[in-house]
């Protein structure tokens, strides 16, 4: 593997030092931050702290408040409600256009251009734009009453049932331009040959897209998949922007509630105990797919 | 191989102009990109409005008596519950923390993506590989420790401890950018430095880094967009005088006290996003290939 050898050095550790030293940032960061704080976390979220952190061990004491708290059970409801929408539609509607994009199209740049400068824009730069279109008074639902519509409803940002959808509809507009991208640069990696081979066979280009495309693209996919689950599970600017988890509580995100206990409740266990359980979340879907990339198969 | 995006589209070939093909392909994007376009019309024409005429009028038409008021107020008078000083602040503590993170992450990233790439030595491949998955641990794990180390350093709520903090959380990603850009570049050229006597740091800078200029570019313009568009990192290791940009926007706009003057919040949004926004306008194709190339390489 090692491609550098210094021949005829006396020590291993001082082989190769220079790279050994310009390695030591990533080594720490990886170490001490990645590995020690969240087992730090974790190891805290078993304590009593409160607006310190302390070391009075009180078992599965913070857990069990965790998940008997209104708040904590709907933004866990939240985030699985926003999840799946911010899945299913982030890949279907971004693969669907990636797949007009291939076409030939004239203004391809232009298009892609328009379709991905939401994704360059803050959370905060979303919350609020959509919390202004979705304004009841001024926004979407007035002017489709002004064309005589009377009776027209369309207020998610103050209707706690619907409030998800809000944050969904500002989170694809600001996302799925990405998945496209991504999706998009797949298809240009699919060889020529393909679709000679199957235009000559008469499969009809959607087929092919379906049944030959997609199982091809199979690790764009997933690669698209890991970084879109993995923002969903962190959402937190878009909501406190928008909603700032109204009306009520019934936009809360998990996220949200971290900071919220840790910061402003001066509930350091709380804090610990729900960021361990996004830890858990995350590393569900994570270590599996790790497994695969680093694990599974040999380099080089 | 590293222009393997968008080299040329590849589908089916076209028939005819107007095919019922054709249009339903044109139409499906014309309507999607008006779709994207909708609110940064709104954002604009809002801005440019009386407070008067955004009550009585609606979202979509455009101001009758342009005003750039609005704009002036965001920037130098809007308040943000704390004080009335606009986002003016706001912009040259972005400016501030921006600047010297995007500078230190992509050097370090760099330095260490070169290492990876090509003077493997015994580990690196798992702490690499810890890096990256540890990219996908939810900020708010770490977030409380990070308070402490920076407090024990005498650096939180300064800029400095800022800096400090995005570039550890952007070294995942860079790391795998330039260690992935480093390893397409021929090897020859690593091998017949080392034969002619060249050492670590000369190879880095006398041949990667020229040759790289255009991985570099692409770095900065994740960099500066994403340390831009923070907002948890602000609001947790900073005080009220050094937030960000996008903190100040947010505290502007749901700021409850007082008339809510919608002109100034969607003007104060637009300065918010213009950074980025230039950025993503002039750099286009540049921006869609460090996306596509740290995500689909990866």
């Amino acid at each position: 593997m090692a491609k550098a050898n210094g021949s005829g050095r006396p020590s291993r550790l001082f082989r190769n030092l220079n790279a050994k030293i310009a390695a030591i940032p990533m080594i720490l960061t990886a170490m001490v931050v990645f590995v020690g704080f969240s087992l730090w976390t974790v190891v805290y979220s078993f304590t009593k702290s409160g607006l310190l952190p302390r070391r009075d061990f009180i078992g599965l004491t913070q857990y069990e408040r965790l998940w008997s708290n209104a708040k904590w059970l709907i933004s866990i409801q939240n985030l699985v409600i926003f999840g799946a929408c911010m899945l299913i539609f982030s890949f279907v509607i971004g693969f669907v256009l990636a797949c007009l994009l291939d076409q030939k199209v004239r203004f391809e740049g232009v298009f892609r251009t328009v379709l991905l400068y939401p994704f360059a824009l803050s959370f905060v730069v979303t919350g609020v734009v959509w919390q202004w279109i979705l304004n009841p008074d001024f926004g979407f639902q007035s002017i489709v009453r002004a064309t005589g519509w009377e009776s027209f409803t369309f207020d998610p940002l103050n209707n706690g049932k619907i409030v998800m959808l809000g944050v969904v509809i500002a989170a694809l507009w600001q996302g799925t331009g990405f998945v496209m991208v991504l999706l998009l640069a797949g298809l240009r990696g699919v060889d020529d040959e393909i679709w000679k081979a199957t235009r000559i066979d008469g499969v009809p280009a959607w087929k092919t897209y379906l049944f030959v495309v997609v199982p091809m693209l199979r690790p764009v996919f997933i690669t698209a998949l890991v970084i879109v689950t993995a923002g969903i599970v962190k959402v937190y600017d878009l909501v406190v922007a928008q909603t700032n988890g109204g009306p009520g509580i019934s936009s809360e995100v998990p996220a949200k509630y971290v900071y919220d206990q840790m910061f402003l409740n001066q509930n350091l266990g709380q804090g610990f105990a729900a960021s361990t359980m996004m830890l858990v979340t995350v590393a569900i879907i994570i270590i599996p797919w790790a497994y695969l990339e680093f694990g599974g198969r040999k380099r080089g | 191989m590293a222009d393997i995006a968008f080299d040329g589209p590849r589908g089916s070939k076209p028939r005819h102009r107007l095919s019922g093909r054709n249009i339903m392909i044109y139409g499906t994007l014309i309507v999607v990109a008006l779709y994207y376009l909708i609110p940064l019309y709104v954002m604009v024409m809002t801005s440019l409005k009386g407070l008067p005429e955004i009550r009585v009028g609606n979202i979509f038409s455009p101001p009758v008596e342009a005003t750039f008021e609005p704009w002036v107020k965001a920037w130098s008078q809007a308040c943000t519950g704390l004080n009335c000083e606009g986002l003016q602040r706001g912009f040259w503590n972005s400016v501030r923390i921006t600047v010297p993170s995007v500078f230190l992450s992509i050097l370090i990233a760099s330095i260490n993506g070169y290492a990876l790439a090509n003077w493997r030595f015994r580990g690196a491949e798992f702490f690499f590989a810890i890096l990256m998955i540890g990219a996908f641990i939810p900020y708010q794990v770490m977030i409380y420790p990070m308070v402490i180390l920076l407090r024990e350093l005498g650096l939180y709520g300064s800029l400095t401890g800022l800096v400090l903090v995005h570039t550890v959380f952007g070294m995942p990603i860079l790391t795998l950018l330039f260690r992935n850009y480093f390893a397409t570049l021929p090897e020859e050229l690593f091998k017949a430095a080392r034969v002619d006597g060249t050492g670590f740091w000369g190879i880095y800078f006398r041949i990667m880094l020229p040759l790289s200029l255009p991985i570099f570019v692409v770095a900065v313009i994740l960099q500066v967009t994403g340390i831009w568009n923070d907002f948890l990192f602000g609001v947790v290791y900073t005080k009220p005088e050094y937030y960000p940009m996008t903190v100040q926007l947010n505290n502007i706009v749901n700021t409850t006290t007082g008339v809510r003057e919608y002109n100034v919040n969607m003007a104060a949004t637009i300065l918010t996003g213009l950074v980025p926004l230039l950025i993503y306008f002039v750099s286009g194709r540049l921006f869609v290939r460090g996306i596509a190339a740290g995500a689909v390489k990866g």
